[in-house]
């Protein structure tokens, strides 16, 4: 059975580093995949990697088993990949809304819409039911994300990312910055998420997390995958020793 | 802006966006409309009889028209946090290859007039392109882009004229649009509202718009969303440029001469007012409506300290002094919105 979207044999140099070295991956659809590994590991090279933020030197990227190339973000947008980047990429100055519907705005109808007039009262509307069902943090879609707090920022990041994703979720570190009742909304969006038969890829230094909520696990070293577990067979002690090389012998455990 | 109101789970989808009142206390550049009634006001008491005239006032408005032209440019143009310097270089070499195309076809009708501002906007157009491309694709800094632009501008502006003012535009120009007027208001300040009017509704209620902000806001997530924020930003540039020239054309008309010598504070004079307005150098923040008032405040000190008699060079110290004290009371509103509205 070949993977929703898989990538083989990535490889990238930064200079003298090799951030990716012949990275392999892979998610289904209908299922969270953990990507955990210690600190320049390649888990951000290989998240930009996959959804067009970033050229690779070498290997092939596939979804729903052909070879796909993503020059830019929205190539991978387009085929419904979406990312929320740990620096959440908002506009601090518009608003919920704008910034959820931000390259995508709803037009109105007929020629004020050809004009380039947008159908603010929709957006707004919209953007309310989405975090509404998030059950986000987010009391206004009419105030500047810049006066948000810190988990409003993140909800209408992930609301943002969320609502645009149908196939594939990248959340790259999502809860480093959140409180506990922020990190538990995360937690049920992801579920949530891959209950609506998406593929959700989850970059987290949280083992607990990872443990709760991911299918699987697979641990980046030294830029390449080292290791694949299911997570109902895994235990912490064993993620962080794939992650730290203790565990060496036991690599490709799969 | 509240929303405590409302029950604990029902979103705000409205509110400074509702009413026009309320959405005018939110811009921060109410209190600088609140400086402009205040200045207003002080003349109208001291000098009655003189500055309170409709001659007078039509006089202010006359005054910052061509200005305003180019602030619309202007106001874009820093909200994506660049900067356009070179708007009155653009200004004289689109009016002086505008003057001497319409003295190379001779007569004083409209169909040269016409001609005319085909060409004043074209080259303005051309140098608001270079700027763009200069800034967006060649990814020089719009400060430096645009002191360069400057500096050739003027240059070639200098060379096709030999130094000398083009004192021949055709007389339909000046006497319709310089001196014109259409129920008592001068022709040339209203294309300039027209001009204001297309540029407020382009900035906040369109896309193209939007995407102004986005840029200026988080340029990496605009990016990132799919906007192709190069080619927005040559045509905000282009923009710029375009309603330099035809400010070029304007200024034709107005004054009956090329002004060659006469633009060199044009850009700074413009920038300022877009800032007193509460446009953010930093970009992702301003109003049309800011950059205005922050126009008037110039022109209503100018004219009021004639009248008063005070000597107009006060005017210039005025107005520096306000532009520090706009930002100033800009950056302590924000720090303060930003305290209290967060965590």
């Amino acid at each position: 059975m070949s993977a929703l979207f898989e990538a083989r044999g990535l490889s990238r140099r930064f200079g003298r580093v090799q951030a990716l070295d012949k990275a392999d991956f892979d998610v289904n659809a209908g299922e969270v995949v953990a990507l955990i590994g210690d600190n320049g590991a390649g888990k951000s090279t290989l998240v930009k990697a996959l959804t067009g933020n970033l050229d690779v030197d070498e290997g092939e990227i596939l979804f729903e088993g052909e070879p796909v190339h993503f020059a830019t973000p929205h190539e991978a947008s387009a085929l419904g990949i979406e990312v929320v980047h740990q620096d959440l990429a908002l506009a601090p100055h518009l608003d919920a809304a704008q910034n959820m519907f931000l390259g995508r705005e709803l037009m109105r109808a007929g020629v004020a819409g050809r004009l380039g007039f947008m159908d603010n009262s929709a957006m707004r509307t919209k953007a309310a039911a989405a975090f509404t069902e998030l059950g986000s943090a987010v009391r206004s879609v009419v105030v500047p994300v810049g006066t948000m707090s810190g988990g409003q920022k993140q909800s209408v990041a992930i609301a943002r990312s969320v609502a645009w994703a149908n196939q594939v979720l990248f959340l790259d570190e999502p809860t480093a910055a959140l409180g506990v009742v922020q990190t538990h909304n995360v937690m049920e969006t992801i579920k949530r998420v891959r209950d609506r038969g998406l593929a959700v890829v989850l970059i987290s230094h949280s083992m607990p997390h990872v443990l709760e909520v991911a299918d699987r696990v697979q641990v980046l070293r030294l830029g390449r995958r080292v290791a694949t577990y299911q997570a109902a067979d895994t235990s912490v002690e064993q993620l962080v020793g794939a992650m730290t090389g203790a565990l060496d012998r036991k690599e490709g455990a799969a | 802006m509240s929303t405590i109101t409302k029950p604990a789970q029902a979103i705000e989808t409205s509110s400074s966006h509702g009413s026009f009142l309320e959405r005018l206390k939110a811009m921060q550049s109410v209190w600088i409309l609140g400086v402009l009634i205040v200045i207003f006001g002080a003349f109208a008491v001291l000098s009655p009889t003189q500055f309170l005239t409709t001659g007078n006032i039509t006089n202010i408005m006359q005054n910052v028209s061509i200005w305003a032209v180019i602030a619309v440019g202007m106001t874009f143009v820093i909200i994506t946090s660049g900067i356009d310097l070179s708007v009155g270089s653009v200004l004289v070499v689109s009016s002086v290859v505008s003057a001497k195309t319409m003295e190379a076809l001779g007569g004083e009708g409209w169909g040269v007039a016409l001609v005319g501002l085909l060409v004043a906007v074209v080259v303005g157009l051309l140098w608001g392109i270079l700027n763009g491309f200069l800034v967006a694709k060649a990814h020089v800094p719009p400060l430096i882009v645009t002191l360069g632009t400057l500096s050739v501008a003027l240059g070639i502006a200098q060379i096709i004229t030999g130094g000398l003012d083009i004192r021949s535009a055709p007389t339909v120009l000046q006497d319709s649009i310089g001196y014109g007027r259409i129920a008592g208001i001068p022709a040339i300040s209203l294309i300039a509202l027209v001009v204001v009017i297309l540029g407020g509704i382009g900035l906040h209620k369109t896309k193209f718009g939007r995407y102004t902000y986005a840029i200026g806001s988080n340029e990496t997530s605009a990016r990132r969303v799919g906007i192709g924020v190069d080619r927005k930003l040559v045509q905000i540039y282009a923009l710029s440029g375009f309603l330099a020239g035809l400010a070029g054309l304007l200024s034709l008309a107005q004054f009956g001469t090329t002004t060659i010598a006469g633009q060199s504070l044009t850009n700074l004079n413009v920038i300022a007012a877009v800032v007193i307005g509460g446009t953010s150098i930093f970009g992702g923040l301003g109003s049309m409506f800011g950059s205005m008032v922050g126009l008037f405040i110039p022109a209503t000190l100018q004219s009021g300290f004639v009248i008063i008699g005070v000597s107009p060079y006060w005017q210039t110290v005025a107005v520096g002094a306000i532009l520090i004290a706009a930002v100033y009371v800009d950056q302590q509103r924000r720090a303060a919105a930003s305290r209290g509205k967060g965590v």
